[in-house]
């Protein structure tokens, strides 16, 4: 299993490259660059002084020379700075909306898994009734509903008209005068409608996932066999088809590792919540390609690592799986 | 059914919108759902329920063609994966990999930033990103029946690649790829509705369900009708949709892993 | 279908909980009732003010910056040496009082003695002569160096009176010293080496203005508090002001009904049939005023469709401007026809105007040799080719799009084809606009405080990276442009730009569509609101909230 994942790791890297490259191609191809800020709308832009930043960023090199020098810098964790006016390093910029988005896409698959799989099992279990027709419905009105919709409504009910909840932000204004119970509090507050409506719209694709593996797993001849066995209907689908249907499923809490990374950035401008989602957009229009570049290296980075755990776990969990047989990984 | 209705509705859309979709018309901005204009008007007068139906007849190219460009793309990369092996199966896998690890809407942005916007753009970016579970499953597939005894006899016979691979092994494994496709539609309808909410949808005055939606959230509680209708149509479609997939699903897949007990016992329920 | 069946009722279901939250809304804010009656009006020191920002500030060293948002938080930091006031006349702020040299070549100000940097150290004309340097300073990444370009030299005849001298009279001169003063005592080594936006200023800045900076967290807030050594006495009376970066319109407008902001620019909509109900109008006071701004349709003059001058007067006859503002802002705006506003001191209406008049639009075209040939209603030339363009507007702005929209619409009755492309920023500058790839764009101007627009429609300024994008070019305009930012004597330049917009007017490079009005909406607790021709918060710093009303703490 450690010949297993140093191998993984050792391809990770050439993967790594790859798609900073593709990017690195990608973006320079997008027209304009991250000093036409720099126009006024009485005077129009000065080309000398355009053309002195790109000089002094190297943005008038050719293509792989830029890309050279950058990948230079980043093995040494010189991620530089940001072309913006602020010019505050890439790292700092980051750093300070990372943890805000993992907390936030944590929350949200805790409460999808929490929920969406005794939706599913449930719903197997008492397939075609009443309460499969309605949890059906029910997550595909989660799923098929754009999140902002959803958010305003939510916020209009919470937040303006029985004032429950915070409409947006992370924190009140008076934060820094509250005692700590009610900065938690307040904390928790202004997260629980973004958390709702983002787990949401997540809930149908693995309840429908769940309630799938489920259906196939009862239909198994191991289940017959418990039941003539004489075991109480609890036992037999908590304890044997259970364990067995979950198997897919952890495939998937694998495959949604990556996803916590990345912010969604509907939710993050509805909520004006300061997250990945945002920088990740606004550097896209703003040209700022250290931040972009940045971005990309560390969601990449954080995803192959979140593939590779999610593949041991599956590993471990399924005992069918071979480490050394390629094929049957997948 | 409901299907089958949705597509005839949004073919004859033309010949059933009541008003001429793109018309602004300023004496009638914003109005309720009435007897003239059956879903109300929209922030320059137009009626809503021309755009709607104008709308799904976008809606629906964009979901058919982008899964159709995703399915093709998957299906190519499938079949050359799974039949090959070998370095063929490993340099697909690491590709499909790469796509996977890409932050996929930071592709879109970039994309559309540059290319000429366009209904055309937006199906062809959409579909050029999301082929990758469907060669998953294809090249699974391969996988499996490369081994079969019809696959082995064809071969011996001297068969070329080509013709075992479409005329043998293909249309047994398009049952897991049907089901793809068809929940892979109401994926990229609601793609484009995203995709609208940042102003990268399709061009104006073109009406999509998405952008109905998107131009009418400001006004939810004072126009309700701007986000409810789209709302509920896209929600319609996307079910009916999701359970045709599943349907599909549920009949061929049981079918396909069953042990012979367990097989009669589902005949004799 | 029984799910199709539990569908429609869930979606009755939430039409009749959209009805009841319509009606919810209105009645709930009735509660907080304020007492006007007994409300002590004395100015009060105190309270916080929450502004609503859709973007974030990207720096706050504003002279390098280019978005309003760094620009709004920035004048409350910082000064200039004037500032405008109410008439959008050019008044003291740092500099007293000034004088110009009969040949407009010399500008000299007196400057306060009492202005002191937050940190304490006072202002001095050494300031003012660093000011100037940085920004003429080759490295320093600014977008207004040419405001300064034509100074000649910048002198200090003792610290508190400095000298402009300039080459030749420039009518811009006064108002370009209202950039933001840059402490010399902090930055004259970061300008030197060119690292001004990795000075620590840029993000802990000292300057003059009536507020100090707290702090900044990026994407969420920026929070000022009042300096209290302002050199204005007692002034500012708000305590503190906090700008919260909410990106989403929508949320803006929730956040302001559920009282979590003070202050919020409105869309037409949203003022004209969201905000009538009586808890919003006991909470909130709204205002409107003509914006600065105005919205056009401009056409490629290279192309020779368009640079026949009666195709372009036939679209400004076509396109029905009173529909136009009616259904872009609801009504509140004005029709432009010209580049200045209705009320400054450069505007005239006594210039050529085209009514809505789809007869008199295809009469000229037809003498400009389009005509429908057969029958079909679509325009074409002599040789056949139709009458069809593209018209291009930046994505993201809603009213520009609806623009282009209607605008399409009023062309096609009269038989010309037009589709619309609506392009991200970056991409509409640099691939359309620079290379001038395009047939026609629906854009805004600011029109700026003083009404030279030399760089907008002078035909030299026809380089990509200039504004005179259109290529227009008329020798009378561009003498007259010449004679007009020549002398510093506001009478000598009325006759000039009134003839200017006469001829423009005529020209029509552009098809001026409207002037807008800026929809502001502030808490009905706040005093000292007066609507003038430069809106509301050119006072500022007058504003004050009772003590009673009084709702949030402040240091």
């Amino acid at each position: 299993m450690a010949l297993f994942a140093l191998r993984r790791l050792v391809l990770a890297i050439p993967l790594l490259i790859g798609i900073t490259f593709i990017s690195f191609l990608v973006i320079q191809l997008a027209p304009g660059g991250p000093f036409d800020y720099l126009r006024s709308e009485e005077t129009g832009q000065d080309p000398k002084l355009v053309q002195k930043l790109n000089e002094e960023f190297g943005l008038d090199k050719p293509f792989h020379v830029q890309y050279w020098r950058w990948l230079s810098r980043i093995v040494r964790l010189d991620f530089g700075r940001s072309f913006q006016p602020d010019a505050r390093p890439v790292l700092a910029k980051i750093g300070e909306r990372l943890p805000i988005t993992l907390f936030l896409n944590i929350l949200q698959l805790l409460i999808i898994f929490t929920l969406a799989i005794p939706i599913g099992v449930a719903s197997a279990t008492r397939q075609y009734s009443l309460f499969d027709k309605i949890t059906t419905i029910f997550v595909f009105i989660g799923f098929a509903t754009p999140d902002f919709w959803l958010a305003l409504l939510l916020m209009i009910l919470f937040g303006v008209n029985l004032d429950w909840l915070p409409i947006s932000g992370l924190r009140s204004l008076n934060y820094e005068y509250m005692t700590f119970w009610r900065q938690q509090w307040d904390f928790v507050s202004h997260l629980f409608l973004p958390v709702a409506v983002a787990a949401f719209g997540g809930l149908a694709g693995l309840s429908r996932y769940m309630r799938q593996s489920m259906l196939e797993v009862i239909r198994q001849d191991y289940v017959q066999t418990a039941r003539a066995k004489g075991l109480a209907e609890p036992v037999v689908i908590g304890k044997h088809a259970l364990r067995n249907a979950l198997l897919p499923v952890v495939t998937i809490l694998g495959l949604s590792l990556p996803g916590l990374i990345g912010g969604s950035i509907i939710i993050e401008s509805i909520f004006a919540i300061p997250g990945m989602g945002q920088l990740m957009v606004q550097s896209v229009f703003a040209r700022d390609y250290p931040v972009i570049m940045g971005n990309l290296v560390i969601v990449a980075s954080l995803t192959l690592l979140a593939n590779l755990f999610a593949d041991l776990a599956y590993g471990v969990v399924d005992p069918r799986i071979r480490f050394s047989s390629r094929r049957r990984r997948r | 059914m409901v299907v089958g209705i949705l597509i005839a509705i949004a073919v004859c859309a033309p010949a059933l919108a009541p008003w001429d979709p793109n018309k602004p018309d300023m004496k009638k901005i914003l109005t309720r759902p009435s007897a003239k204009h059956w879903l109300g008007t929209d922030q320059i007068g137009r009626d809503v329920l021309s755009r709607l139906l104008h709308g799904s007849r976008i809606s629906l190219a964009v979901g058919f063609v982008s899964v159709g460009i995703a399915t093709l793309i998957g299906i190519l990369l499938g079949a050359a994966a799974g039949y090959n092996g070998g370095v063929v199966d490993a340099t697909i896998m690491r590709l499909v990999d790469l796509m996977l690890v890409f932050p996929r809407f930071f592709l879109l942005l970039a994309v559309l930033a540059f290319l000429k916007p366009s209904i055309w753009t937006i199906m062809a970016v959409i579909g050029l990103t999301g082929w990758m579970g469907v060669t998953r499953l294809v090249r699974a597939e391969f996988l499996a029946l490369r081994e079969r005894e019809f696959v082995i006899w064809s071969e011996s016979i001297g068969a070329g690649a080509l013709r075992v691979i479409f005329r043998h092994i293909l249309p047994n494994a398009m049952a897991p790829v049907l089901v793809a496709m068809t929940l892979g539609i109401p994926a990229a309808i609601l793609t484009e509705s995203g995709l609208s909410f940042l102003g990268l949808g399709v061009q104006p005055p073109y009406a999509t369900w998405g952008n109905i939606l998107n131009d009418g959230k400001d006004l939810i509680t004072y126009a309700w009708w701007l986000t409810l209708y789209p709302g509920l149509a896209i929600l319609i479609t996307v079910l009916s949709y999701n359970l045709v997939g599943e349907g599909i699903r549920d009949a061929l897949d049981p079918r396909l892993r069953q042990s012979g007990v367990g097989r009669a016992i589902r005949l004799g329920r | 279908m029984r799910a199709l069946r539990v569908a429609a009722l869930m979606a009755l279901a939430t039409l009749v909980a959209l009805a009841a939250f319509e009606g919810r809304d209105a009645r709930l804010r009735e509660v907080a009732a304020q007492d006007t009656a007994g409300t002590n009006e004395k100015p009060a020191h105190g309270d916080t003010f929450v502004h609503a920002s859709i973007g974030d500030i990207t720096g706050l060293i504003p002279n390098i910056t280019s978005d309003s948002a760094s620009h709004t938080v920035g004048n409350l930091i910082y000064d200039g040496l004037v500032q405008l006031d109410k008439d959008l006349n050019w008044a003291p702020s740092i500099a007293e009082s000034w004088q110009f040299s009969k040949d407009c070549l010399t500008l000299t100000f007196k400057l306060r003695k009492n202005v002191k940097w937050h940190d304490g150290r006072p202002f001095t004309a050494d300031d003012v002569i660093f000011t100037y340097k940085a920004m003429i300073n080759p490295k320093t990444p600014t977008a207004y160096r040419d405001d300064f370009e034509p100074v000649k030299e910048v002198q200090a005849l003792d610290p508190y009176t400095v000298r402009v001298t300039y080459a030749q009279p420039f009518a811009k001169a006064l108002g370009s010293w209202g950039q933001p003063m840059l402490p010399r005592h902090l930055l004259e080594k970061a300008v030197e080496e060119g690292k001004l936006r990795e000075a620590p200023q840029n993000l802990k800045p000292v300057g003059t203005g009536p507020y100090r900076f707290h702090e900044w967290k990026s994407g969420e807030k920026v929070v000022l508090v009042a300096n209290k050594d302002y050199y204005i006495e007692g002034r500012p009376y708000i305590g503190r002001i906090v700008y919260r970066i909410i990106p989403s319109q929508a949320t803006i407008f929730l956040e302001l009904k559920a009282k979590g902001v003070d202050m919020a620019e409105l869309t037409a909509i949203q003022y004209e049939r969201q905000t009538d109900y009586p808890a919003f109008k006991k909470d909130y006071n709204k205002y409107h005023y003509a914006a600065n701004r105005y919205t056009y349709l401009g056409f490629n003059l290279k192309d020779p469709r368009f640079a026949d001058k009666r195709v372009r007067q036939a679209f400004a006859h076509a396109i029905n401007k009173s529909e136009l503002i009616e259904g872009v802002v609801m009504g509140l705006g004005r029709e432009a026809t010209g580049p200045y506003r209705p009320g400054t001191w450069a505007y005239t209406d006594k210039v050529k105007r085209y009514e809505f008049s789809p007869t008199k639009a295809r009469a000229l075209l037809a003498a400009a040799g389009w005509t429908d040939r057969n029958g079909d209603g679509i325009l074409r030339n002599k040789e056949g080719q139709p009458f069809s363009f593209t018209i291009r507007t930046n994505q993201g702005n809603e009213e520009r799009k609806k623009v282009a929209e209607i605008i399409q619409q009023r062309l096609k009755e009269i038989g010309v084809q037009t589709d619309i492309q609506t392009i991200e920023w970056a991409a509409l500058l640099k691939e359309y606009i620079k290379q001038k790839r395009f047939d026609a764009i629906v854009l805004g101007w600011g029109t700026g405080v003083d009404p030279d627009q030399y760089a907008v429609w002078h035909s030299s300024q026809n380089g990509p990276d200039q504004l005179n994008s259109f290529s227009y070019a008329n020798p009378e305009v561009d003498a007259l442009l010449e004679k007009g930012r020549a002398t510093c004597h506001q009478q000598e330049r009325v006759a000039t730009y009134h003839r200017i917009q006469q001829i423009l007017a005529e020209d029509q490079p552009y098809v001026f569509l409207y002037f807008r009005e800026t929809l502001p909406v502030v808490s009905s607790r706040v005093r000292g609101i007066k609507v003038e021709p430069a809106g509301i918060d050119y006072n500022f710093i007058d504003w004050f909230v009772p003590k009673s009303l009084q709702r949030y703490a402040s240091p």
